[in-house]
């Protein structure tokens, strides 16, 4: 219906208007814009498959130079990187599939307008949005609770998140008919059925939507990762992107004052980090756009 | 967003016991969340009365001394405090002013776009940095704004505009205005759905009519496609407002350097600071607790405003 007004609208469009100047300074604006987002990844890629004397010589800008991939050989020889990227993926699976489970188990029956006290549990799960205990209650009860400096630290606190499960809740509010399970519940099907053999199966659009933004939540953050935990066999890939970076900051700034050209990681092996961290996000992510753009307008539609 | 109102449905006045029966497997099922919330959420709640004591991590709960406000007290004495709390404040009106913007132009000039394709690939495009962690973020910006051998110093230099490298990032002015404009960047694509989704439900009469009357394409822009998205750009800018207090940590730790600590110490850097670093748990409780109550009465605030409007409120 949307689809068929846009198309009438340009087509119309087209009809009385033909290519214009102001044509063209959209599609400049525009593509000035995407360059901004391009340029940028392909200059670090460039420059993580360029030799480090064609990079010190200022020589990379948007190809490499001297092809090589000694950066990437370094980057995956050191175990403490291959092993952040295993431990990420690993915790971002968990946190996934349990999230998705805890986010279904609250979206469900709050969706149902008979459950009796639903006005109450929504109210006790929707807190949590608006006010939170901030970082030294939690460290302290995390801390207390025994999951500090361990692998659920990174998972249990956050598989609840109240954003998910008001869009979840939304689109069983405006997909599912309410008549379709009334009458299964008549023919005697339990609650556990309806919402396995026919509300799930009718959600799986949404199910996909809420899963990535699990994923690319749990895949990006490290703020967590930096409060709650200590040992380095726990630090996600992100965690170490972030201190590579610190770390390069740092020297930057120092070589600015000293006046030396002294770095901590040579600039081609911290590029090709960079991607290695990237790159992952980079290859799924036309995929998912999509589904991100609809779970998006989801949650701004309001019961 | 949650409409908690209770409407006079049937089912609500069934008793308990007959509702456990029919819907014990829903009860069971929010179990699961429930006590997650309680235990992760709800339980670090009492934590909150440290920001009301002095407390010591080797004394515990229970040895500590209680102190009342004064932990308030020496927090807005706390030159540290001040400084943070103005950043943030700050910073944030700052962002608001330059990135609100941004995402209702471009939605305004991808509408007009008559290329479907070039439109969609231009959306992806522009979405992805949404996509990209702060240390991301932060390491590639690094790589191109380096003062010695930053690719756009090097642009700008082979150019001969500049005969030195401009410190983007390593120095406190422009340091500001480098965050603000990534900060930009990182959300103005993504920023454009909503608005998007708005205009699409503009009238295409209203356009034609409109093209009849010889409005030419900015004209259409300003007088149709901005009106008809207004009550999306009002509740829009409300939610923002209710976020001044806040700070995102990873964004400011990814641009984090010496040079730039006037500016880029801000509130959730100070909590880290005082709170996990200096162990001064007491005063970081007591701004946080701050920063979230502030938050708090921010956004029920915007959302009584919003609904004074006319708008669709946020609660």
């Amino acid at each position: 219906m949307a689809k068929n007004k846009e198309e009438d609208r340009s087509a119309g469009a087209r009809a009385i208007v033909r290519f214009r100047v102001s044509d063209v300074v959209i599609i400049a604006f525009i593509s000035i814009l995407c360059l901004t987002c391009i340029l940028p990844i392909l200059h670090v890629l460039s420059k993580s498959l360029s030799s480090n004397t064609a990079v010190l010589a200022r020589k990379v800008y948007f190809w490499p130079v001297d092809f090589s991939l000694a950066a990437f050989k370094e980057v995956f020889a050191d175990s403490s990187m291959t092993y952040s990227m295993f431990f990420s993926v690993e915790v971002t699976l968990i946190f996934t599939i349990l999230g998705m489970i805890v986010c279904t188990c609250a979206a469900y029956p709050l969706s149902k307008k008979r459950l009796k006290g639903r006005s109450v549990l929504t109210f006790l799960l929707m807190v949590p949005m608006y006010f939170s205990a901030g970082i030294i209650p939690q460290y302290l009860l995390y801390f207390n609770l025994g999951i500090y400096d361990t692998m659920w630290v990174l998972i249990l606190p956050l598989i609840y998140s109240a954003y998910n499960m008001l869009i979840m809740k939304n689109f069983f509010l405006t997909t599912i008919p309410e008549s379709l399970e009334e009458s299964a519940f008549l023919d005697g099907a339990s609650n556990f059925q309806i919402l396995f053999k026919i509300v799930l199966p009718l959600c799986k659009p949404i199910l996909a939507t809420l899963s990535l933004f699990y994923a690319v939540g749990r895949w990006n953050s490290y703020a967590d990762n930096m409060y709650y935990t200590r040992s380095s066999d726990l630090k996600m890939i992100q965690y170490k992107l972030y201190q590579l970076v610190a770390a390069a900051a740092e020297s930057q700034t120092s070589s600015l004052d000293t006046g030396s050209t002294i770095e901590s990681t040579p600039e081609v092996l911290q590029a090709a980090c960079v991607m290695f961290a990237t790159v992952p996000i980079l290859i799924i992510y036309p995929f998912v756009q999509k589904y991100f753009v609809q779970g998006t307008m989801v949650g701004a539609v309001k019961e | 967003m949650a409409k908690t109102k209770a409407k006079p449905v049937k089912g609500t006045t069934t008793p308990w016991s007959k509702a456990i029966k029919r819907d014990w497997q829903l009860y069971l099922m929010v179990l699961i969340p429930l006590v997650l919330v309680c235990v992760f959420v709800y339980g670090a709640y009492p934590g909150l009365h440290m920001a009301f004591m002095d407390y010591k991590p080797a004394k515990g709960y229970a040895g500590s001394e209680w102190v009342g406000l004064q932990t308030f007290q020496k927090i807005f004495q706390d030159a540290d405090f001040i400084r943070a709390l103005r950043n943030s404040i700050v910073f944030n009106i700052l962002d608001l002013l330059v990135g609100f913007p941004m995402p209702i132009i471009l939605a305004l000039m991808l509408n007009e776009l008559r290329f479907q394709k070039f439109k969609k690939v231009s959306q992806t495009i522009l979405y992805m940095p949404h996509f990209l962690s702060w240390a991301i973020i932060g390491s590639i910006a690094l790589t191109m704004f380096k003062p010695s051998s930053g690719l756009v110093n090097t642009l700008l230099m082979n150019v001969g505009v500049i005969s030195e490298g401009i410190p983007f990032l390593n120095e406190k002015w422009h340091w500001a205005v480098t965050y603000l404009l990534i900060g930009v960047w990182q959300s103005m694509g993504w920023g454009t759905i909503l608005y998007l989704a708005a205009i699409t439900g503009i009238s295409a009469d209203l356009y034609e009519a409109a093209m009849i009357d010889g409005a030419n394409r900015w004209k259409r822009m300003w007088y149709i496609a901005l009106p008809g998205i207004k009550s999306t750009i009002i509740t829009l800018l409300i939610m923002n407002l209710g976020k001044v207090m806040g700070s995102n940590f990873e964004r400011l730790k990814a641009f984090e350097n010496s040079m730039v600590k006037d500016f880029q110490y801000q509130l959730a850097i100070y909590i880290y600071n005082k709170g996990l670093s200096n162990q001064k748990y007491s005063m970081a409780t007591a701004v946080g607790l701050f920063q979230s109550l502030v938050g708090l009465v921010l956004v029920l605030l915007t959302d009584r405003i919003a609904k004074a409007m006319g708008e669709n409120g946020l609660l």
